[in-house]
């Protein structure tokens, strides 16, 4: 028998770790927001923050350069929505039809398949959007251009459902037996079963998977920079380019000069992401508690 | 015997290759408690089981015979499940409350069922909390989650929820299991109540349970029906002896 004061050493490295481990990881978090506010800040001793975030002209590289970001936050927002419109109502679907209906055979395949969909590097599906449904949607509706915001849409939709059909079923899964029993003894059927009992019961879940497919929605960069168009312009309708938040970090960092206010516009366009992200979360985490409580 | 709600002609049931209940025949009486008794793996739950169809639930069983209630015979073809159901209803062994509101979980029934309107809800649920003595405790907070409620609490409401459908017969899977002596009390005297209008079959572990709160008890050994007959005289002199043995415990 070891003696009782390695027990306690062994004990004290381990929790202290784990704690080092905790506090490095909000510690990262707030060193790129830092970092991130430092390089975006510069901006607004030239710039107001109201012209930053609502003005309607985004032309960086002309004289006297004009940093509104209002097109490129209605792009992100109108890609966003059309992508979760699309999404979310499959993604929900499957997620019920693969934990609840599906025979394990088919549920075991179609999990696979998921899976599968959420592997396929993101370059892969902007790629397929770009070549096949962007001229479809120019001949179907007769436009100029393929590159819109459907487009964009559509795509990110793909993107986000492998994320809110596999987060989505593990909470429909972890629904207590007991409960479909109940409602099964009460004589209600299989589908009112799964609507009114099931889903109720793993809604907070379900709303997790949501946020989560959102939040990588309007994360996502490249499929989205190829398919949209990226015409920096404040959309008036899904069929018409549109240009993204991200995109336009990711297309313009390149050409930016390093320190200049292009550079630092670029940088609070990373801050306003941030802010988005995490008022999202933010939204996500209150539901869930307050359905907890 | 009076009226009978419950009757099995050689009941047989099959999970795959093994015969859980062998040849069953059975009558139990209306509007008394009729308690199911024997060791773990007998097939009480399993009987029980039967007389709402849960059993079909579970992959690969069979079975054969007759189980007659309201004058039908439940598995022949063409009967509908899901008014079997409103017609037999269970209470399960741990307290399983929807995590719905107190009221929703009450007007589930109604609503799946198509029973009432809407307009006639707020009596229903008053007179279901009435009749499992829950309604003093709870009429002000009708519109909380249930799983915030007491074990007792739950399991009261789990009986309340299925008196809007006007069962005719009530199912209790163990129902005190989870609870306290002093729930489990209570949980019996409030059987006593219901049974002047619904038929009551409970299985239980507990034999002091089955001799205080019932009408009837039925023994099972090994998927037979070993002794089915009134409670005092199934626990005073019982005709067979292994009846006896398990009685006074000296296997089980």
């Amino acid at each position: 028998m070891k003696p009782i004061r390695v027990h306690k050493l062994k004990e004290w490295f381990i929790e202290k770790s784990i704690l080092l481990s905790g506090i490095f990881s909000v510690f990262f978090v707030m060193l790129i927001f830092l970092f991130l506010l430092r390089e975006g800040f510069s901006l607004f001793r030239g710039e107001s923050v109201l012209d930053f975030l609502f003005g309607k002209s985004w032309y960086p590289i002309s004289d006297p350069p004009r940093f509104g970001i209002l097109p490129l936050i209605l792009g992100s927002l109108l890609v966003t929505l059309g992508a979760a419109a699309i999404s979310v109502p499959i993604g929900i679907a499957a997620a019920l039809y693969i934990a609840e209906i599906a025979p394990r055979r088919l549920k075991e395949i179609l999990k696979a398949g998921i899976e599968l969909l959420a592997a396929i590097p993101s370059v892969v599906i902007g790629f397929i959007g770009m070549i096949t449904l962007g001229p479809w949607i120019k001949n179907l509706f007769n436009i100029p251009t393929g590159l819109t915001a459907l487009t964009g849409s559509v795509t990110l939709a793909f993107m986000a459902m492998p994320t809110i059909v596999s987060i989505a079923e593990d909470a429909i899964t972890a629904v207590p037996r007991q409960y479909r029993e109940a409602a099964t003894a009460m004589g209600a059927t299989k589908w009112q079963t799964t609507w009114r009992i099931v889903a109720r019961a793993a809604r907070p879940g379900m709303l997790a998977a949501v946020m989560l497919g959102i939040g990588r929605v309007i994360g996502e960069t490249m499929a989205v920079m190829m398919v949209t168009g990226n015409a920096a312009i404040i959309p008036r309708s899904f069929l018409q380019p549109v240009r993204t938040l991200t995109a336009t970090i990711a297309a313009e960092m390149g050409e930016s000069v390093q320190g200049g206010p292009h550079y630092a516009a670029l940088f609070a366009i990373g801050i306003v992401l941030f802010v988005i992200t995490f008022l999202i979360n933010g939204v996500a985490d209150l539901y869930l508690h307050r359905s907890r409580r | 015997m009076s009226e009978i709600s419950i009757e099995t002609r050689g009941l047989n049931l099959f999970y795959g290759d093994f015969q859980a209940l062998i040849g069953i025949d059975l009558q139990i009486p209306a509007r008394q408690v009729t308690a199911l008794i024997g060791p773990s793996g007998c097939g009480k739950s399993t009987l029980l089981r039967v007389f709402n169809r849960m059993n079909d639930l579970i992959e690969g069983v069979r079975v054969s015979g007759q189980v007659i209630i309201d004058g039908q015979d439940i598995f022949a073809p063409g009967i509908d499940l899901l008014s079997l159901r409103e017609k037999v209803g269970m209470v399960f062994q741990r307290p399983n409350p929807f995590p719905l509101t107190v009221y929703e979980n009450i007007v589930f029934g109604l609503s799946v069922h198509r029973l009432a309107r809407r307009s006639e809800y707020g009596d229903i649920v008053e007179q279901a909390l009435r009749s499992v003595l829950l309604w003093d405790d709870l009429k002000d907070r009708l519109q909380q989650s249930a799983l915030k409620l007491s074990l007792e609490q739950q399991q009261r409401l789990c009986i309340a929820r299925v008196l809007p459908l006007k069962p005719q017969i009530l199912l209790m899977d163990e129902p005190c299991s989870a609870l306290d002596p002093f729930a489990t009390m209570h949980i019996e005297e409030l059987m006593q109540e219901l049974k002047k209008e619904y038929t009551i079959v409970i299985v239980t572990h507990n034999m002091q349970q089955a001799g205080r709160a019932s009408d009837r008890t039925g023994f099972l050994y090994l998927g037979k029906l070993i002794e089915f007959d009134e409670t005092v005289k199934i626990f005073t002199k019982p005709a067979q002896t292994m009846t006896e043995n398990y009685i006074s415990g000296r296997f089980g």
